[in-house]
Parts: C-alpha cells; sequence; structure tokens
C-alpha cells in the first residue's frame, strides 16, 4: 500500500468529481473531504449539484471524471450495494420503504438472511442498534401507520443492520416535524459519538451550525469552501452559497383585507384511514391576507387543505367560496373560480416523466389561449413554459426536459409558479419552502406576500414556525383537527403556540376572527 | 464461499439509446428461445427462420398476403396504444373485433338492397359502434364499480365468440351453405373494393392508416389527448387538476373498442364476405394487436410498423406450419414469446442487472 497518512482521518475523499447531464453540468470539479466520525453538513443553493455528487459516492450515478477515496482507499462505486459494502449508505429525501410491510420486514428485506422465519435472529439485532442509538420504533408496526419522524428512522435502521459506517442524508428534516428534526439531531450526535460519520444536505443554515462539526458549500456544481461550524456565521454562509448578502427583508407592507373569500364551517372531513382528521373546524380567509396554519404535520392540514380543493369528501359543515356554497363543486369548477392549490406532496400534482412545458399548463390547458376547442395551440404552450421559466427563474436546460430531471428547489419552484401564474383568489400552500435554499425562500416569500397584496387570500399550511410567523397575518394552530388558538401578527407568542401544537393549551374563545356580515 | 451473483438495480439516470437497444436484445432473446423450441420440434431453427421471412415478406404473394394481415392488426393496435395510454388495459380487442364483424353483417341484412355507396360506410360505422359497445362493458364497469378492466375485458371475448357462434349455427346461417355454419355471401355492394391480383382490401387499409395519424394527432395536439396522457401517467395529477377520469376511460375504451370493431367488420367485408364461425374470422387478430401495441412502445404510427411485422409473422408462420408439418399453435407460441420478452425488456429500461462476486 501507498502511504496514505492524512487519508486515515478522512472516511470520505472526493475529488475532481465531474458529473454532466444532457444540457447541464451538475458536479464541475467537485472536491468534498469528510473526516471519520463527524457531522458533515453539505450546504447549496437549489440545482448547486449537493444531490447528484452524493449520488455519485452512492453509486447512482458514474463521475465522468474525478476520484473518489473511502477510508483512504481509492474506490470505483459501480452501484448502492457497492457502496454498502464499502460502508456508505444514503437516506433520500423519499423514503423507499414498502408501505404494507412492517419494520421489520423492511428493514431486512432484500437481505440474504435465513429463508425461514428470518425475523427471528434479525429481530434481537435491530432491538439492540434500536436501543444503542435512540431510534425509538415499534418493529411490529407498518409503515403505512407510521409518521414521516418514524419512517426516516426505519431507514436509518436499515443503513445501521446493513453496517454502514457512513451515512448520507439528502434533507432529512425537510419533511419533519421540529420536534421529530430536534430529535433527529440527537440519534446523528450519538450516532458520531459511536464513530460513525453523517454527510448531511440541508437548506437551512441554523441547522448547520447547530449539528455540524464541518460544513462544504456548493454553487453551480462548484465546492467553494469547507469551513468549521464553529468558525462561521449563518450570514458568511448565507453569502457563500448564494453569492451575495440574504437579507430576508421581507416586503410586508399594511394591507387592509377585504371580503371574505374563503369561509369554512364546522367542517368535518375523515383521513385515508376513515378516521376523523378534521373536526368541527371553522375558518376564514379575507382577500389580501394571509392566514396561517401552524401545527405538527399530521394533524388534519392535509385532509382540510384538500377538502377545500374539493379532492376529498366533506362529511360535514360548508365551505363558503366568495359567498357561494362551494362544498360539493367538483375539483374543476374550483379551479377555475379560482383556488389555486400548491399540494405538501409535489407528486400529487406533478407528472413525473413529462415534461417542464407540459407540466407548467395542468390548470390552464382547457381555456384560451393554450386549449383552443379541442386542440393544444403548441405555440402558447412553449410560450407560457417559458414566460414562467424566466419570471420564476426556473433553472432547467429548457422546458422540454422532464420535470423530474430538474433539482427538488426548481421542481417546486415550477409548482408554485404555475398555481401562482393563475392569479386564483384563494391561494393553498402547504410547506412552500420546503426543500428551498435561503435565497429561493426569500423570493418564494415575497412572492407570497405579493399575492397578499394583490388581493388573494392565502390560506399557507406550515410546519416550519418561523416561516409561519413571519408571513402571517393570523395565524390558528391546529391540533388533532380543531383549531386551538388564533394569533394575530401583534398577538403571536412562541410559547403559547408550541403549547397548542402540543395540544396542551386551548384559547377559551377558540373561534374565528368575526368577518363583516355579508 | 462467494458465488457470484446477479442483481437487480434501480436505475437512475438512463442514456437516451436505451429503449431502443433493450427492445432489440429482447427481441434476440426472443429470437433465441423461438429457435429452441424450433429445435425440440426437430426442426432447424435456421431453415425456419428463413422460410418465415420468406413466407411473410419474400414474395409478391407472401407481401400481398402480410399486407392483408396487417390491416386488422394495425386498426386493433393503434386502437390498444390509446388505451394503454390512458392507463385502461383493454385486452379484449379479440371480442370486440367479433362484435364489429357481427354488427356488419347485421347492416347488410337489414339493408341487403342499399347501393355500395351507403351499404359500405353504414357497415364501417356499424362495425365501430359495435366494438366500441363492446368494450364500454368492462369501462362502465371500471368507472362505476371499480372492476378490473383487465378481466372483464378478456372474458367478453368469449361471449363475443359464443355469439358469433350462436348467429352462424343458428338464426343467420345460410341458406345455400350445404350445411356450413356460415351465413349467405353479401351482396356486391357490401364487398369492400380490392387491389387487383391482392387480397388487400385498401378502403380498410387506408381507414387504418388515417386511424393511427388521427391518434396520433388526438394524443399529441388535442386537450383530451393531454387529459389522457395526464390521466395514464399519473391518475393522482389528474384528478388534482379536475380531469374526469371516467371521461378518459371510456373515451379510449371506446375509441380502442371501435378501431377493433373495424377491424373486424373489415375482414367480414373485405376477406370473407359473410360472417363465419370465430376462429376462421381470426386467428387472434385481437391478441396480436397487443403485441403490436407494446412493440410500438405505445406510439400509433410505429403501430404501422410493427402491425406489418407482425402480419408477415402470421403470414410465415402458416407457410411453416404446412411446409415444415409444425402444429398449429406454432404461430402463437412465437407471439406470445415475442410478447414476455418485449413487456420484459421494458423492465430494463427502469433496472439494470449486475453480476457481482
Ligand atoms: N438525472 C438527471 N438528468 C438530468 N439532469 C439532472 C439529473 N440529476 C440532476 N440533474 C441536474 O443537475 C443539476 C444539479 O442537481 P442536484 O439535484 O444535484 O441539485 P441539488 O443541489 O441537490 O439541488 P436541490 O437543493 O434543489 O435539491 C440540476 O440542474 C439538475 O437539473
Ligand atoms: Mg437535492
Amino acid at each position: 500500500m501507498t502511504s496514505a497518512k492524512p487519508e486515515h482521518t478522512l472516511a470520505v475523499a472526493l475529488r475532481g468529481i465531474v458529473k454532466r447531464f444532457p444540457g447541464v453540468t451538475a458536479n464541475d470539479r467537485a472536491n468534498l473531504e469528510v473526516r471519520r466520525g463527524e457531522i458533515h453538513a453539505l450546504l447549496g443553493e437549489n440545482g448547486a449539484g449537493k444531490t447528484s455528487l452524493m449520488n455519485v459516492l452512492y453509486g447512482i450515478y458514474h463521475p465522468d471524471e474525478g476520484e473518489i477515496w473511502v477510508k483512504g482507499r481509492r474506490v470505483t462505486i459501480h452501484s448502492p450495494h457497492d457502496a454498502i459494502t464499502l460502508g456508505i449508505g444514503m437516506i433520500h429525501q423519499q423514503f423507499r420503504l414498502v408501505q404494507t410491510h412492517t419494520v421489520l420486514e423492511n428493514v431486512i428485506l432484500g437481505l440474504r438472511e435465513r429463508f425461514f422465519f428470518p425475523e427471528q435472529s434479525a429481530r434481537p439485532r435491530i432491538l439492540a442498534l434500536a436501543e444503542k442509538y435512540g431510534l425509538k420504533v415499534d418493529p411490529d408496526a407498518r409503515i403505512w401507520q407510521l409518521s414521516a419522524g418514524e419512517q426516516q428512522r426505519v431507514e436509518i435502521l436499515k443503513a445501521l443492520y446493513r453496517g454502514v459506517e457512513i451515512l448520507i442524508m439528502d434533507e432529512p428534516t425537510s419533511m419533519l416535524t421540529p420536534g421529530e428534526a430536534l430529535e433527529l439531531l440527537h440519534i446523528l450526535r450519538r450516532m458520531t459519538a459511536e464513530g460513525l460519520t453523517v454527510i448531511f444536505i440541508t437548506h437551512k443554515l441554523e441547522e448547520v451550525m447547530e449539528v455540524s462539526d464541518r460544513v462544504t458549500v456548493m454553487r453551480a456544481g462548484k465546492s467553494i469552501a469547507t469551513l468549521e461550524t464553529a468558525q462561521t456565521n449563518v450570514r458568511e454562509l448565507a453569502q457563500l452559497m448564494v453569492g451575495r448578502d440574504v437579507l430576508f427583508r421581507l416586503e410586508k407592507k399594511a394591507v387592509t383585507p377585504g371580503a371574505p373569500v374563503l369561509k369554512v364551517e364546522n367542517l368535518n372531513v375523515v383521513s385515508d384511514k376513515g378516521l376523523p382528521a378534521v373536526v368541527n373546524l371553522s375558518l376564514e380567509v379575507r382577500a389580501g391576507e394571509i392566514l396561517g396554519i401552524a401545527g405538527v404535520s399530521g394533524n388534519g392540514q392535509r385532509e382540510l387543505v384538500e377538502a377545500i380543493a374539493g379532492l376529498r369528501p366533506v362529511s360535514g359543515g360548508k365551505i363558503l367560496f366568495q359567498g357561494e356554497d362551494v362544498t360539493q363543486t367538483p375539483p374543476r369548477m374550483r379551479i377555475e373560480r379560482g383556488i389555486g392549490f400548491v399540494p405538501g406532496e409535489r407528486w400529487m400534482a406533478l407528472i413525473p416523466s413529462m415534461s417542464v412545458a407540459e407540466n407548467m399548463i395542468l390548470k390552464n390547458y382547457a381555456r384560451p389561449p393554450i386549449g383552443r376547442k379541442v386542440f393544444l395551440d403548441a405555440e402558447a404552450v412553449a410560450t407560457h413554459a417559458d414566460t414562467l421559466i424566466r419570471e420564476y427563474a426556473i433553472s432547467t436546460p429548457n422546458r422540454q426536459t422532464p420535470i423530474k430531471r430538474l433539482s427538488g428547489g426548481n421542481i417546486q419552484r415550477a409548482l408554485l409558479a404555475r398555481e401562482m401564474t393563475e392569479r386564483p383568489a384563494l391561494l393553498l400552500v402547504a410547506q412552500p419552502t420546503s426543500g428551498l435554499d435561503v435565497g429561493a425562500t426569500e423570493t418564494i416569500w415575497n412572492l407570497l406576500l405579493e399575492e397578499r397584496a394583490r388581493g388573494a387570500a392565502v390560506l399557507l399550511i406550515s410546519d416550519d414556525l418561523k416561516e409561519a410567523m413571519a408571513l402571517s397575518d393570523r395565524l390558528a394552530v391546529l391540533f388533532e383537527g380543531q383549531i386551538m388558538g388564533e394569533f394575530t401578527a401583534q398577538t403571536m407568542d412562541l410559547e403559547k403556540i408550541g403549547l397548542m401544537m402540543a395540544g396542551a393549551l386551548r384559547q377559551p374563545t377558540a373561534e374565528p376572527t368575526a368577518g363583516e356580515p355579508a | 464461499m462467494n458465488l457470484p451473483s446477479l442483481r437487480i438495480e434501480k436505475r437512475l439516470s438512463s442514456p437516451r439509446w436505451l429503449p431502443a437497444a433493450s427492445l432489440t436484445v429482447g427481441l434476440l432473446l426472443a429470437l433465441v428461445t423461438v429457435a429452441v423450441i424450433f429445435a425440440t420440434l426437430g426442426v432447424d431453427p435456421l431453415t425456419a427462420f428463413q422460410r418465415i421471412f420468406r413466407g411473410g415478406f419474400g414474395s409478391f404473394y407472401g407481401l400481398q398476403e402480410t399486407v392483408t394481415k396487417s390491416i386488422p392488426l394495425m386498426l386493433a393496435g393503434v386502437g390498444l396504444t390509446l388505451a394503454f395510454r390512458g392507463r385502461m388495459y383493454n385486452i379484449g380487442a379479440e371480442g370486440q373485433f367479433m362484435i364489429g364483424a357481427i354488427f356488419a353483417t347485421g347492416i347488410v341484412r337489414l339493408f341487403p338492397t342499399w347501393p355500395g355507396f351507403l351499404l359500405l360506410p353504414a357497415m364501417f360505422v356499424g362495425g365501430f359502434l359495435g366494438g366500441a359497445l363492446w368494450a364500454s362493458i368492462p369501462a362502465l364497469l371500471k368507472t362505476r364499480f371499480r372492476v378490473d378492466e383487465t378481466l372483464t375485458s378478456l372474458m367478453l371475448v368469449y361471449v363475443a365468440y359464443e355469439a358469433v357462434k350462436f348467429l352462424v349455427y343458428g338464426p343467420w346461417r345460410g341458406s345455400d351453405t350445404r350445411g356450413f355454419p356460415i351465413t349467405d355471401e353479401f351482396p356486391a355492394a357490401a364487398h369492400i373494393p380490392i387491389l387487383p391480383g391482392t387480397r388487400v382490401h385498401y378502403v380498410t387499409l387506408l381507414l387504418a392508416i388515417a386511424a393511427a395519424i388521427l391518434v396520433y394527432l388526438l394524443l399529441t395536439r388535442t386537450k383530451l389527448g393531454y387529459e389522457i396522457r395526464v390521466t395514464g401517467e399519473n391518475p393522482e395529477a389528474a384528478r388534482y387538476a379536475g380531469m374526469d377520469y371516467r371521461k378518459v376511460a371510456l373515451l379510449v375504451m371506446l375509441i380502442s373498442g371501435g378501431l377493433a370493431g373495424l377491424a373486424g367488420m373489415g375482414e367480414v367485408a373485405g376477406i370473407h364476405f359473410r360472417l363465419r364461425p370465430p376462429e376462421a374470422l381470426s386467428p387472434g387478430y385481437g391478441f396480436t394487436a397487443i403485441i403490436v401495441a407494446w412493440l410500438a412502445r405505445l406510439n400509433p404510427l410505429a403501430a404501422m410498423l410493427t402491425a406489418f411485422l407482425l402480419g408477415g409473422l402470421l403470414v410465415g408462420g402458416d407457410a411453416i406450419q404446412i411446409a415444415l408439418n409444425l402444429p398449429a399453435a406454432t404461430v402463437q407460441i412465437f407471439n406470445g414469446v415475442i410478447l414476455l420478452f418485449v413487456i420484459a425488456s421494458e423492465l430494463f429500461n427502469q433496472y439494470r442487472l449486475r453480476l457481482e462476486r
């Protein structure tokens, strides 16, 4: 063996990685050095090439150029299986678990365990691992019964069970509740204390500061700096990442709310599992106003917005839009009347295999200038797509690119662009900035505020309290399908909101702010 | 001990040439498999392939037969590309073909004295309506009661077979057929014109080509086509966009059934000039059309080409059956193997295999 002295402390070294896709260079001579036993944050704007670089390390992509070193040895990684053999595991943003199987079955799936009753030998090992790292999860629960945070723990268990020493996590906190995120950070700490190494992709600067030992910033496919976390700060990171100062200056003008646009009265909605998800809920959103819904995800947020969009039957109560009862109105008519919807589950609103252009017309394909009598106007489709790509700075090789090829943040941007360009009277938005970088978050926040200034009523669902508090004119806290209390921008109180989110406090007069009589 | 093992992995990136390559490899493997089958039957595979090729494409007679047989394959196959794009797995084109043939015959019986310029169009319309009607049953069962259309459309094939048999053995049996279970020959006005010296009923051929182009335009240029593609690719997104799933499901079934019905009409009015028992009307055109559609990768324009290829295979298969004294099911085995490999090769566009130690 050659003398690879300095390598010994390095778990992973990526040198000069180049990965090209048709029309884009995702990684442009990117470097990354990760020390053993550290939590290394990977930071960068949407489309900076973070996921691609990690996919190279995990053997999903093959680099066009560059070297991969693992634990001091130069390696070639052909596949995730190779990566796992080398002790590298990766947890993607989309979990890859079999929903109808149990936790235990998922953990051992695909391994060459004993053919008969493999659970018996696996169970004690899984329980021991869970104990060691504080991964609380019932091995016999079925995946569909688990929250996002629990499913993620299953993914981590799966990796640990395979003997992974270097764990890559792609935006692991983006779908977690704040409590779950905190718990995850604790788990990661325990893992590194045991000598494991973690590479952690994120957009949240506070998280970088809180959890990482070192951080590498990527921009436009290049790695531009690696810093000791202790010696940097949020501002410097944001600056490095975006190449300019990010001030989070929100253009929140005073807007006098207009007439009520949405009125929900005693709404009851049932979840997929048949349980009550929204219970006797009433709320009101007026023109030029943002009503934020804060709450731990899974407390009826999804069911509430889907019911308002007409995608989920209502088991009781009324939905009034611009004064008219739309409780039974089909989704198409609600769209035409001006209800826009950005769901938290992105792929419900996009067609992965279709082009950006074809995804951009999903809402307006039926009417001019896009749809004319029976035909689609190809030229109008192209213009529409190009306009949105330009106006909302969607980074894509061109409008023909399948939308699934875009980076996570750009997919999100495209979706928001499509819904906003419709100029809806009511905009339902769930997690508008999950997975977005700081620059893009700032942009989206300002876009939402522009919608408000334009006179749209915005119903904002967000797991991110900071976001909900920054944007909302009024903030309602949802717990188990009920509104526990409501605040105005002036009365927002972090402590009370937290208690309400946990169901420990309920405002005595938990009634919607009275609107003017119609 | 470490044995090498084969692993299946999901692809995240796929080169552009991949679909064509996997299809080619799939077809080659299909050929190899068929070669093995020939060998076990005691036939030299190379000779057999040669004869099939020469039978289907090697002579004027063979070519015109191939074109003739590609007509129903094209009509039904084009329809199936549309249905499959819309995620309606209509595998009962064979049944819709039969009902189309019955309807066309029914119209001849209703208006035997009409002149050709009225009677033939009426028969085409009747054939289309018959097939569409038959396909509407699984469509309605699916949209109303969520009954799986794969099963129902297939079962209805056998009902359609029985309907044809009932008619030719019973009420519609001809008066001068010397006991054969066939109807009387259609009047000359009900014969589709034929290219001289061949059996090519070219009016139906032109209709099939027009259908391929129209379905292509429908899919790529129209609002309805967009709805069909969105529904097929991501039904949840279609619902989110307020598209009417029932409308899409019903329409693609009606059109695909109608085109299969037209194919049936073309056979009775262009080849047989009468209704005959199902096995005489079709060597399984409706089933072979499924292969036509998949082989064309659900592109209606490509289906014209694949229909021609599979038509040649049918003709070549007939030729070796007689020449080499092979069982009648040979061609069907051939078709089955091809379908299997084509669908399997589809898998490799998303997954890859790797050998490792
Ligand atoms: N399979 C692919 N085919 C074509 N282009 C791709 C592919 N994967 C990634 N890209 C492109 O490479 C670039 C980098 O993408 P990547 O997903 O690595 O960004 P990212 O830093 O993870 O961004 P985000 O924070 O938005 O997730 C983007 O322009 C993206 O469109
Ligand atoms: Mg990414």
